[in-house]
């Protein structure tokens, strides 16, 4: 081990260290904010309410995204809603119990520190964003709505319809916009960081390339913060937008920043099922579904291909109620899609290629009406039925995992700061607070807790504490970076080879979820560590992107993606194959319970996993950061 | 199916563009008009020329990047549906599309169907928000807020900012995608501080963008993938009005000490 891995955990209680830390913090002189350049990649929620406030400070910020606005990052397609410890509906709700469900749901595989911190902030974003104008659900009564979701048993989840992401993005978008108008943040849209700089060791700066324009150049700053979002894009389908990438944090694991637990990648159980080879991208119906539809496969083989309404009730299974009776349908994402996997393997599985299973709504439409399920679900009822051409009020949906979300990214000390000093990492983009599974609405959360309230106390810290000193504009650092990212560019577009980088993307894509997917084994994983260097071989000689890099080239753009995730697929397999257990969202089918269920390895694999690049080449070097739990009892996790 | 497709080329915003025919052959009537242009781009990539560029992301409808005028329809003939989301079965074999970008002086073309729709962002920042910074909001509940305002705020909150409301306008006008944002904040209570202000400023960014007058002609909420009713306009002219005489009386005030 060559990094060391300390993760800036305060002392004292559990419940107090947040506070104490607060407190204990260097502060930047008011005065001396505006002399501070921070710069800020994405605008996401994480990324957006982290420049926001920033600018409120009064620090000067830079914010980049790739889209035309900044308030088409990915967050905004976030469907079902935001947990936080509100109690407001009186079942028992408290911030030891989300600390307890998230610490849980992750299979206790995160930090503790972290994940009670996040459970203490998730009561302030609720305000923040009701102040902002986000218009979530009320009740008659006018107060806020809540709804409940996978691996809880309280009512904690905050909603606007099936568009929270959406109205979460918007008001932190919108906070964005108000400091762009006061001059605080500049806004570099249509702009893709290309690379980290790295200067004596601390991160200051990135090198970014102008989509429209093709120039690349440096950006400066005092400080760097990627919340790039999550890497899901390496297995070509998923539920993430076409542009979602791994670049921004590949390119800092290359410049030093360890990548932390890469092979945690969450499949989400309720998706639209896959309809042909043309398919370029998978739609979430969201899990609040599961609050009311219930989840079925026919109990014999021979029933697959009639129609579900011939099937009658005793010829049902409905796999979830029976296996896990306490949880039933709510069962956390990765037991429902290895349960829904599991039906389908077993030749149960519905519709085209027997890849599907029925979520149906005819119980809780018979219950409650159609026009309350419309009320619910109207907009996702409606998205089914565009899809798919199937009205699913008056036949079940059809659902089949996809990948969905990645709780593994670069690792992130207590104070979100990457192993290179001075980088700061938030959002879906850092490993932090899932472990190795995430709960339903706690992604929102978390991207708002590291925007709004952790970044803006921790980067003062750092700013106060290194007090970073000028840099010149073509220092040797800089101009490196720059020369290196020109001369990639130019290599890609010098290939001119016959295939095209969505075939390779695809074939990627096909590797990683046979091989890296909802279930892994050493054999797979070796296999996969053999086909992926080779087809990334076969792409350095053989993509075809016409067209030049001095114009917008979205094939470009796209080429450079799918390099980068050729090397991280890589390290995916690697970690999934070192690590010689079950836990969450990684299940190695060596690994597992006589009733098939997950079977963790503590005594060797209480950690995270941290990997370091080790140079062109060379295997990357693992280091460790051992997961201390003083406030749990580490158990087999339990949703019968 | 097949279809003939003529779409809008243009290498970059100050040259001159056309109208190029291509074909598109075993079209299956599940994919989405995307992924039917993937397949015409993938053809055209493997012969080695350049594929037809357009904005996308998500292809759920509800980022708003992507956007095209489908056959003069702004996202095509779906009602309520972004292009992302209307699939080929809205097509039938042999028919033949036109593919253009929006067409309006606020929205000058960056290359083929890509245009540069900054200027929405630049009318939230005249006042789009509430200002409301980080830290020191009280409890949410604190204020309970009617739930018939809650939603009537969530329809018009619903807006993607895709911009085919200007692009369906026959005077490009952004009045539904500006109204929709004043009403989403002026129907709630946090946003009353701001309410009359906010509509000042908004409507005058929109003015200097060289964006045009709304006649109420109602195409903009006909070609609205979130369905945004036009009542929003009525909304941010009722607004507008209070905020201009106010203001007016302001500035000559005095008389009454
Ligand atoms: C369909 C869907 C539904 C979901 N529903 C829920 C839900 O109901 N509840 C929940 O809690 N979570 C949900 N999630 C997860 C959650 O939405 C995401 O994890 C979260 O929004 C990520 O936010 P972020 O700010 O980290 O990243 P994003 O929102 O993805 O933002 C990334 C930003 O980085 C920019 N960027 C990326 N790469 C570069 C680069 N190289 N250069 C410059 N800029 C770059 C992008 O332009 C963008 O602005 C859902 C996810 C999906 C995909
Ligand atoms: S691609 Fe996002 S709305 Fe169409």
């Amino acid at each position: 081990m060559s990094l060391t891995l300390n993760a800036r955990v305060p002392g004292g209680a559990l419940a107090d260290k947040w506070d104490k830390h607060r407190f204990d913090v260097k502060l930047v002189n008011p005065a001396n904010k505006r002399k501070y350049n921070i710069i800020v990649v994405g605008s996401g929620l994480a990324g957006a309410s982290a420049a926001a406030t920033f600018s409120e400070l009064g620090y000067n910020v830079s914010c980049y995204c790739y889209q035309d606005s900044p308030r088409r990052a990915h967050s905004i397609a976030a469907q079902g809603g935001i947990n936080a410890a509100k109690n407001y509906q009186n079942d028992g709700d408290s911030i030891q119990r989300l600390f307890y469900d998230t610490i849980k749901g992750g299979d206790f595989r995160a930090r503790e520190a972290n994940v009670y911190r996040l459970a203490q902030i998730s009561v302030n974003i609720i305000d923040q964003c009701v102040a902002q104008g986000v218009p979530f659900a009320r009740e008659y009564g006018g107060l806020l709505a809540n709804r409940s979701f996978g691996g809880a048993q309280v009512s904690r989840t905050f909603y606007a319809r099936g568009q929270t992401g959406q109205q979460l993005l918007l008001g932190a978008y919108q906070a964005l916009e108000k400091e762009i108008a006061k001059g605080g943040v500049s806004m570099f849209p249509r702009s893709e960081m290309l690379d980290l700089i790295v200067v004596n060791g601390r991160a200051r700066g990135i090198v970014v390339r102008d989509e429209v324009s093709g120039t690349i150049e440096p950006h400066l700053a005092d400080a760097v913060v990627l919340a790039t979002g999550g890497y899901g894009n390496v297995f070509y389908l998923s539920t993430n937008a076409k542009g979602c990438n791994a670049t921004a944090i590949w390119r800092a694991h290359k410049r030093g920043a360890a990548f932390a637990n890469p092979c945690y990648t969450q499949i989400h159980p309720t998706c639209i099922p896959v309809a042909g080879e043309y398919q370029s991208k998978l739609t979430l119906m969201s899990e609040s579904l599961r609050n009311d539809g219930r989840v079925w496969v026919p109990k014999r083989r021979e029933d697959v291909g009639k129609k579900p309404g011939d099937i009658p009730e005793s010829d049902r299974d409905y796999y979830l109620e029976r296996k896990y009776p306490s949880y039933g349908n709510l069962s956390p994402r990765d037991i429902a899609s290895r349960a829904a996997k599991e039906a389908c393997d077993d030749g149960r599985g519905v519709g085209p290629g027997g890849r599907g299973v029925y979520l149906d709504f005819a119980d809780a439409i018979k219950r409650l009406g159609e026009d309350k399920i419309r009320e619910r679900y109207g907009n996702l009822f409606e998205m089914y039925q565009r899809i798919t051409d199937e009205n699913p009020y008056a036949v079940p949906m059809r659902i089949y995992p996809a990948v969905h979300y990645t709780m593994g990214g670069l690792w992130v000390d207590y104070n979100l700061m990457s192993t290179i000093p001075g980088l700061h990492v938030a959002g879906e983009a850092n490993f932090s607070d899932h472990g190795a599974n995430r709960l339903g609405a706690s992604a929102l959360m978390q991207g708002l807790a590291d925007g709004y309230f952790v970044l803006p106390y921790t980067i003062g810290d750092y700013l106060a504490t290194a007090r970073p000193e000028s840099l010149a504009a073509d220092a040797s650092e800089v101009k490196a970076a720059v020369a290196d990212v020109a001369a990639r560019t130019t290599r890609l577009l010098g290939v001119k080879g016959k295939r095209s980088v969505t075939s390779f993307h695809r074939e990627l894509g096909r590797i990683m979820w046979e091989h890296c997917g909802m279930a892994r084994d050493a054999a797979g994983l070796t296999k996969a560590l053999e086909l992926i260097p080779s087809l990334r071989e076969e792409f350095w000689q053989d993509v075809s992107i016409p067209g030049s890099g001095e114009e917008l080239n979205q094939t470009l753009e796209h080429a450079g993606r799918v390099a980068d995730f050729l090397e991280l697929g890589e390290l995916m397999c690697r970690d999934a194959l070192h690590r010689e257990e079950s836990c969450g969202g990684h299940f190695r089918t060596e690994h597992q319970t006589p009733d098939g269920e997950a079977l963790r390895n503590d005594a060797e694999f209480t950690y995270v996993a941290a990997w370091e690049y080790a140079g062109e080449g060379q295997p990357p070097i693992l280091n460790k950061e051992p997961l201390v739990f003083e406030n749990v009892r580490l158990a087999q996790r339990s949703y019968k | 199916m097949n279809l003939t497709l003529r779409v809008w080329r243009q290498a970059q915003s100050d040259v001159a563009g056309a109208l190029v025919e291509y074909q598109a052959i075993d079209v299956n009537p599940d994919m989405s008009f995307l992924e039917m242009l993937d397949v015409v781009n993938e053809r055209l990539i493997s012969a080695g020329d350049v594929p037809i560029a357009f904005d996308h992301d998500c292809r759920e409808g509800i980022c708003g990047s992507c956007g095209m005028m489908i056959n003069g329809v702004a996202h095509g003939p779906m009602k309520g549906t972004a292009t992302c989301q209307l699939h080929m079965r809205s097509f039938r074999d042999g028919d033949i599309v036109v593919i253009e970008p929006w067409r309006a002086r606020a929205f000058p073309v960056i290359k083929d169907l890509v245009v540069n729709r900054s200027a929405l962002d630049r009318i939230i920042q005249a006042g789009g928000f509430i200002s409301t910074p980080t830290g020191g909001a009280p409890d949410g509940n604190t204020m309970p807020i009617a739930r018939q305002a809650s939603d009537s705020a969530m329809d018009a909150a619903a807006c993607i900012g895709c911009g085919a409301c200007v692009a369906a306008c026959p005077n490009a006008s952004a009045s539904l995608f500006t109204g929709a944002k004043i009403s989403h904040l002026g129907l709630l209570p946090q946003g009353q501080p701001e309410r009359y202000r906010r509509a000042l400023k908004m409507v005058a960014q929109m003015d200097l963008e060289s964006f045009g007058g709304c006649s109420l002609f109602g195409e903009c909420q006909e070609a609205c993938p979130k369905e945004i009713s036009i009542d929003v306009i009525a909304r941010m002219n009722r607004d507008f009005l209070v905020a201009a005489v106010a203001a007016s009386e302001e500035r000559s005030g005095g008389d009454e000490g």
